[in-house]
């Protein structure tokens, strides 16, 4: 599907795909203002995203800036991420009754083999992933769907949802996809990917069509197959983002490199730092630890499990008879490092990491992913011993 | 579940501002269920009736600020199968224990006409510096949700769910974006338990530390980060220093900035 020719779409065929959703009974939801930040909430029209917006991002700092140009995706990610939707932070995964000295399980979640659940979930369409988040939702395909072990409630969603990429044409001072091979431009996995051109006398988007219902969708609006200018001026623009791109992770040797640092010095330096406060893990699009917690009320008739958001940062994740496993904070980030950028790739055939960098804007310290292995590589590196292993892929699929 | 006599809850007050007390009043829709399922034997603010012990489960609310509470406070531990602290006050030694930073004699000499008359002791401490506690129920006050899932999770013999990571957890897990990263105020969210279900940064303020320390706190970490853009000691000093003031971490982290 994706090798027919880019289109070309107006500004206002972008209300047209909202609208054709909606009508569809999707729940369209995109970036949009809120506060001080652009979060992630059902849209319903191009109002609702972030005209003229743009994010400046640091360590431990976000700021929205406002831009003379009525630019709809100029911004990069942002707090939320579409996991939310798909891997939600609170779940229930059943109740149960006690009537008449009877129990009976019930509220299961559509897809489970738990009684009372239904088919339907809200069928979402995600408009605006970039392409880091893209690759996430496909890592997270292999984690809750692929394998022996599937999340019934995550397939049953995904499977429903639509995936409206956007190219980024401009990157934060986080961003560092490039180097991590899943960005800034979407590859794969879509079923529309925009690029957004902003020149003085034109607002237009290119349109690459990656499924059959992408392409039907665009059919009631007004489209026009793409010249090679504009096509060419929209593939100039995603190549300056990945130039542009401040901060870069150095994936050859990776899972070797880490492996072999186990020791390492910078990891208690770091630990000095590390507040074990979890909002990395919590932002990160990849993570995806929970814990399941059981509640019984007052009355003793009802019970309910919930699925919540973890982290390998909480002393209760490693808890086993006797106490955490992972107690001193340095274990802690030693741990997460090494399974995002090493334990990962033996997991699941990808790095854990696709260079977002939202745990390096909202650590509240800011502590820097790259920066952290670039230390250990730095010094590593010379004395690394051969990994006997079979060749993995560096960087993403 | 057979027809058994029910536990029998007891509510005890020391130096405190009854606020915690009161969550339990206000548990509104679930209090007719608590009635039903525990004997209320001892809780002033409700009922004149005293049922006399023991009691199964004692709730504690305050900290010992007066020899007579030092004593007391033994009294209510015989009495009682099961204690639960509820509260920075009888966790951590509450904002009362300001006190224990400064002269209290001072203080009593310039507030009261007749200091003699006063007899207080010079720190206010939590009750597990005088008692074994089994349970501690943090907050300023106390979360009503923590407190009715202590008591069911007594009822039914089931572990508590109170977790001792940070309020961060409970931002994000809400979707609250993080203040801290986005505009800027001080959030003691990092270093402070989760329980509130990060109430003040959904009203886009930061958190002020009431369920005191998580585990492990790293204060420093975030306090040397803060210095870093520009904080004064004082301000570091008063961030540490409030509901949760005598709590160990936060103590310590005080004292750090006191010069
Ligand atoms: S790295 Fe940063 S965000 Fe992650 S746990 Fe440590 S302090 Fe928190
Ligand atoms: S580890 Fe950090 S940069 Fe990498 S995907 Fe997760 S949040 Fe993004
Ligand atoms: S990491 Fe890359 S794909 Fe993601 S927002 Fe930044 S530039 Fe875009
Ligand atoms: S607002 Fe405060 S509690 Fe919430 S994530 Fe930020 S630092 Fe943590």
């Amino acid at each position: 599907m994706s090798t027919t020719t880019p289109l070309r779409i107006e500004l206002s065929a972008i209300d047209g795909i909202i609208s054709s959703l909606r009508q569809q009974h999707y729940t369209v939801v995109g970036p949009t203002v809120r506060g001080a930040s652009i979060v992630l909430d059902e849209i319903s029209s191009t109002s609702d995203l972030p005209v003229g917006w743009m994010c400046e991002q640091a360590p431990a700092r976000y700021r929205l800036i406002k831009l003379p140009v009525d630019s709809l995706f100029a911004h990069t990610v942002g707090p939320h991420s579409w996991k939310q939707y798909l891997f939600p932070p609170i779940l229930r995964l059943f109740s149960a009754n006690r009537n008449d000295g009877e129990i009976r399980i019930g509220d299961g979640l559509p897809g489970s083999d738990v009684p009372g659940a239904g088919d339907a979930v809200r069928p979402y369409a995600f408009l605006g992933v970039r392409s880091c988040d893209l690759h996430a939702i496909l890592i997270q395909d292999k984690i809750f769907g692929g394998g022996p072990y599937q999340d019934a409630y995550y397939r049953r969603v995904r499977e429903q949802t639509w995936i409206i990429a956007v190219n980024c044409t401009l990157a934060s001072a986080t961003c560092f996809c490039a180097s991590t091979k899943t960005g800034p431009k979407a590859s794969s996995g879509y079923d529309l990917a925009l690029t957004e051109v902003i020149t003085e006398q034109d607002h237009y988007f290119i349109v690459e069509v990656g499924t059959e219902r992408g392409l039907k969708l665009l059919e009631g609006l007004n489209h026009r197959p793409a010249n090679e200018s504009e096509t060419a001026r929209a593939a100039e623009l995603v190549e300056g983002t990945a130039s542009q791109m401040a901060r870069s992770l150095e994936t050859e040797n990776i899972r070797e490199v880490l492996y072999q640092s186990a020791d390492h010095t910078r990891w208690e330096a770091v630990a000095k730092r590390c507040l074990t406060c979890a909002n990395c893990t919590m932002v990160c699009p990849t993570c995806f630890c929970a814990t399941v917690e059981d509640t019984v009320d007052l009355t003793g008739m009802r019970a309910e499990r919930l699925r919540k958001w973890d982290s390998c940062f909480n002393m209760d994740f490693s808890y086993i008879h006797g106490g955490s496993v992972r107690s001193s904070v340095k274990a802690r980030y030693r741990h997460w490092l090494t399974h995002k950028l090493a334990s990962w790739i033996d997991q699941f055939g990808t790095l854990g990491c696709v260079g977002c960098g939202r745990c390096i804007t909202w650590c509240p310290v800011g502590i820097d992913i790259t920066e952290e292995y670039r230390a250990i590589r730095d010094t590593t590196l010379t004395n690394l011993v051969p990994s006997s292993t079979e060749e993995v892929e560096n960087g993403n699929a | 579940m057979k027809k058994e006599k029910k536990p029998k809850l007891a509510v005890w007050k020391f130096s405190s501002c009854d606020g915690c007390q009161l969550s339990l009043l206000d548990c509104e829709d679930e209090l007719l269920t608590i009635a039903d399922r525990i004997e209320i034997a001892n809780f002033r603010e409700a009922s004149r009736q005293v049922l006399r012990g023991p009691y199964d489960i004692s709730l504690v609310e305050g900290s010992i600020t007066t020899p007579h509470d030092a004593e007391r406070i033994h009294q209510v531990r015989r009495a009682s199968k099961f204690l639960v602290t509820i509260g920075a006050c009888a966790t951590a030694g509450g904002i009362q224990a300001l006190r224990n930073f400064k002269d209290v004699k001072e203080f009593v000499s310039l507030v009261y006409a007749t200091p003699s008359y006063i007899e207080t002791l010079n720190k206010s401490t939590p009750i597990a510096d005088h008692v074994f506690v089994d349970f501690e129920l943090r907050g300023c006050p106390i979360s009503k949700t923590q407190l009715i899932d202590v008591l069911g999770a007594l009822l039914v013999g089931r572990k508590p769910t109170t977790p001792t990571y940070s309020v961060c957890v409970e931002c994000k897990q809400r979707g609250i974006v993080c203040g801290l990263v986005a505009f800027g105020p001080p959030c003691m969210g990092p270093v402070t338990q989760a329980g509130c279900n990060a109430l003040c940064p959904s009203y886009h303020r930061g958190c002020y530390g009431c369920f005191g320390p998580k585990e492990t706190p790293n204060t420093s970490a975030l306090a040397s980060y803060w210095r870093g853009l520009g904080m004064k000691n004082d301000e570091l000093l008063r961030l540490h220093r409030s509901y949760n003031a005598y709590a160990e971490p936060f103590r310590k982290e005080s004292e750090a900035h006191e010069k």
